[in-house]
């Protein structure tokens, strides 16, 4: 009995470490939010966060633009591309083949990142 | 944020000694003049002490830009009433300019209704003639296809031209459309063709003046302030003994000299930017409502012909 308690209390320590390290990742927590539908990629300050986002094929990306100028989203092959969105506007996409998309904005093509597709 | 430059570096037969370097915050600004091969050089301040009528050559004009008619955010909520204020600067210089270059970012969403806000509002300004090249807020959607419909009509490619007045050679470049990912402004192959082939026959004593969105010198790649193939631009330029190089985008005064070639950025009559590097992006920057004006303005320029004389006043709205 005292062996279990203990046992437990490891576990319950453990998860609560592996939940802080998730936390303070943003790409892991994405990573882990992509197993369950949609998932997102916001614009703040000229980049786009997080700069890669793991998804399942199928997933719907959304990307939400925070800044105060328009930014847009475009595929570097072209694939997907879209219209300048101002402050506030969204984008989504659906990716139903795996493979790595990389893309920027064609207003500022400093910014750059990618969406894996598994 | 003055500082002299002690002692001529480039074998231009060009006496640098006093030139203020103009690194200028947008609100503090230069008058540089260039006159029988010595270049002198004012603060803003020292001006009202000079008699500026002496200073007046063959042509002048005004530059003005990155206007973002359509941007309603903190950093500048009424940005056609700065617009007006800046033209009423233009209306109220001494002697009218010949013409008034804007060097883009018109609009702030190449809406166009916001096109007809600034040409509407531009209409009341005491000049001849407006040149115009895009920035990256005028061609969001469309390439810059309305841009160049309205403002446009008669310049090549994506939208370049050039033209001369009194025995000054000016050429309007576009450097925002085709970006590339990862990459910086860009001019592109078929510009760069076109843009040798136009300054050929010149004169090596012809006066250039450019003038483009996006700075034609690296302000800060980092941040995007600069052309991936401005470097080709300029090899063609540099036989020239004067050439002046007009920009906006990074909304603020600079300028730097590199042999016979000056660079300058100018002021938005929107909002200010951060000075390079000094703050989270490049976006729009929030300053307090009665400071704004004295960081919007506009820029004037002087030529005097037969002297290679060139004055650049830029002047704040405050």
């Amino acid at each position: 009995m005292q062996n279990k308690k203990w046992f437990l209390g490891a576990v319950l320590t453990v998860l609560a470490a592996v939940a802080a390290v998730v936390s303070m990742h943003p790409g892991l927590t994405a990573q882990a939010a992509d197993q369950s539908g949609p998932a997102a990629v916001k614009i703040d300050n000229f980049s786009f966060g997080p700069e890669t986002l793991t998804v399942a094929a199928g997933t719907t990306v959304t990307w939400t633009n925070n800044d105060d100028v328009p930014h847009t989203i475009v595929s570097d092959d072209k694939q997907f591309r879209s219209k300048a969105l101002d402050t506030d506007e969204k984008f989504s996409y659906t990716f139903s083949k795996p493979g790595t998309y990389s893309y920027f904005c064609s207003v500022h093509p400093k910014m750059t990142a990618k969406i894996v597709v598994k | 944020m003055s500082d002299y430059i002690k002692e001529n570096l480039n074998q231009d037969g060009i006496d640098r000694r006093g030139f203020l370097k103009c690194m200028a915050w947008a609100g503090t600004g230069a008058l540089c003049l260039l006159q029988g091969g010595v270049l002198k050089s004012f603060a803003l301040s020292d001006i009202t002490r000079q008699n500026i009528g002496r200073l007046k050559g063959d042509l002048s004009f005004v530059q003005i830009s990155d206007s973002h008619i359509g941007f309603n955010k903190a950093a500048n909520t009424d940005v056609t009433g700065t617009l007006r204020q800046a033209i009423a600067k233009v209306n109220a210089l001494p002697t009218p300019p010949s013409f008034v270059l804007h060097t883009g970012d018109l609009t702030h969403l190449s809406k166009a209704e916001e096109f007809d806000t600034l040409a509407e509002s531009l209409k009341s300004l005491r000049t001849d003639q407006v040149f115009y090249v895009p920035g990256e807020h005028d061609v969001l959607n469309d390439n810059g296809e309305m841009f160049r419909e309205r403002f446009g009509k008669s310049s090549l490619g994506e939208g370049w031209y050039s033209f001369d007045k009194n025995g000054a050679h000016f050429i309007g470049l576009v450097n925002v459309v085709n970006l590339k990912a990862g990459g910086l402004g860009n001019l592109g192959p078929e510009q760069l063709a076109w843009l040798k082939k136009d300054v050929a026959n010149l004169k090596s004593s012809t006066p250039i003046v450019v003038f483009a969105h996006i700075p034609l010198w690296a302000v800060y790649p980092q941040w995007g302030w600069g052309t991936d193939d401005s470097e080709q631009a300029l090899s063609f330029l540099k036989r020239f003994g004067s050439v002046t190089i007009l920009n906006g985008h990074i909304h603020q005064t600079m300028q730097k000299i590199e042999g016979n070639i000056t660079f300058h950025t100018a002021a938005s009559t929107a909002f200010p930017q951060p000075q390079p590097g000094q703050g989270d992006s490049p976006g729009p920057m929030k300053v307090p409502d009665d400071t704004l004006r004295q960081v919007l303005g506009i820029t004037d320029v002087n030529f005097v012909r037969g002297k290679h004389s060139l004055a650049i006043v830029d002047s704040t709205l405050a």
